[in-house]
């Protein structure tokens, strides 16, 4: 008797839509491996630290509603990781799957921006880093969804379903924190200020960007900050909160391996039981 | 055993419960989304609702010992991604097993792209719209938290007869 695939972590030649998937000749483009690979990883870290960051509050949320809310949008984005990096482990072609990258690369090949590292801190913190990743992360995925690689737009078609609740909640949550008490508006615009000189990293693009631009994959991450902008004005006018007057690109390097001290930590829990007992499973 | 049709396939695969929500069966909540042959080897794709949704797992597992309690032995399940999932596939009959069950169906206009513009609206002073109470019927009802308890429903309270219920967001 046949046996069907593991049910938890879905073949990857099937993850893409099994036959009716139609073929992409970008995941076997030898010339593109490399570069695709990376953002691939980009892709899928950015979503896996978050999700991480996220399922950190289960159990500890302000309220149960919220408590909820963030366990469910950390679950979103460990689904979108496993697409992303399982088609990563597909376009390497050395047999990796979305699990070894996940639980056994180290800090210095993780590829998230560094603002998603960050300690999750009060609500205020957790909810204005979701906000300024939730406004780039769904004009991505919008522009992803046209994408030539018809699995890089499936995934984020899938995707950007998701995400769109994510803005949507997060939105609601600064113009609520922003324009609520005199104490959650000084904790918000703090944390915008802190914030801010992170948030440049997401629209610096390089070569592994440009390689993604010239094959149709990927928007120059530079494309996305006019949709950026809007949204986040719209949204921190009605907050009452001010977009500080700092510069952006201040903190970046997370794209091309350079973290803040705060990975390490995050990995050497998350990674913990992969490193102790390797191939342990559900 | 001859091998069924595809009928008989998906006629067996509208017994098999959602697990989250039994009261209404794969083939309704629209996630099976093709039953063929692919010569001796039945293939069924199945679609998530939600990328990180544990009850897909679950979902996989019942199908696979429904129709192999039917008989079937050379068997492939296929996870298929696009077209993404949507409430619109969810079948009209089961909009009204929802109801019935106490969670309010998807309301239109609700869907990712009007969830924005439903924002844009709102920020404009115009109203937001009403997800009617499964119980009592009321419209005025509002918006308890954006998730509930699973990922696919949100938490609502009906202000007229105050029961909290479910509502299946649109995607």
């Amino acid at each position: 008797m046949p046996s069907l695939p593991d049910m938890t972590t879905p073949k990857v030649e099937t993850l893409g839509g099994g036959t009716g998937v139609e073929q992409d000749p970008h995941v076997s483009d030898a010339a593109l491996r490399a570069p695709f690979f990376d953002w691939l990883c980009r892709m899928g870290d950015n979503t896996l630290i978050l999700s991480h960051r996220l399922s950190e509050w289960c159990g500890h949320g302000p309220a149960l509603e919220e408590d909820i809310a963030l366990a469910n949008t950390a679950l979103d984005l460990i689904g979108h990781t496993q697409m992303w990096l399982a088609l990563a482990g597909e376009v390497e072609g050395q047999g990796r799957s979305a699990d070894d990258l996940a639980y056994l690369r180290d800090v210095m090949t993780f590829r998230n921006v560094q603002l998603l590292e960050l300690p999750n801190g009060d609500m205020a913190r957790t909810t204005m880093r979701q906000f300024l990743f939730d406004a780039f992360h769904a004009a991505l995925l919008e522009k992803l969804s046209g994408s030539t690689s018809l699995r890089v737009a499936g995934i984020a078609a899938k995707a950007l379903k998701e995400v769109t609740y994510h803005l949507e909640r997060s939105s609601d949550l600064v113009v609520r924190l922003g324009d609520g008490t005199e104490d959650s508006h000084a904790r918000m615009q703090t944390t915008l200020d802190a914030f801010w000189p992170y948030t440049g990293e997401m629209f610096l693009g390089d070569d592994v960007d440009a390689a993604m631009a010239e094959a149709g994959i990927a928007p120059p991450p530079q494309d996305l900050r006019p949709e950026w902008d809007r949204v986040i004005r719209e949204v921190l006018d009605e907050a009452t909160l001010a977009i500080p007057e700092r510069r952006a690109d201040v903190h970046k390097g997370g794209k091309t391996g350079r973290h803040t001290e705060h990975l390490g930590y995050i990995l050497a829990e998350m990674q913990f039981l992969q490193r102790a007992y390797p191939g342990a499973s559900w | 055993m001859t091998s069924p049709t595809t009928e008989e396939v998906w006629d067996w695969l509208s017994e098999v419960p959602d697990p989250e929500i039994p009261v209404i069966s794969v083939t309704e909540l629209g996630i099976v989304r093709e039953v063929r042959r692919e010569g001796d080897t039945l293939v069924v794709a199945v679609t998530p609702t939600y990328s990180g949704c544990p009850a897909t797992a679950v979902i996989d597992l019942e199908i696979e010992a429904k129709l192999r309690e039917k008989g079937v032995t050379d068997l492939r399940l296929e996870r298929r991604l696009s077209p993404p999932w949507t409430t619109d596939w969810i079948a009209s009959e089961a909009r009204d097993k929802l109801r019935r069950y106490g969670i309010a169906p998807p309301v239109e206009g609700t869907a990712s792209g009007g969830l924005m513009a439903a924002r844009a609206a709102r920020l404009a002073g115009s109203s937001n719209l009403s997800v009617a109470c499964p119980r009592c019927g009321s419209a005025r009802t509002e918006k308890v938290s954006q998730y509930g308890s699973t990922p696919c429903k949100a938490a609502y309270r009906c202000t007229d007869c105050l029961e909290p219920f479910d509502y299946f967001k649109c995607i």
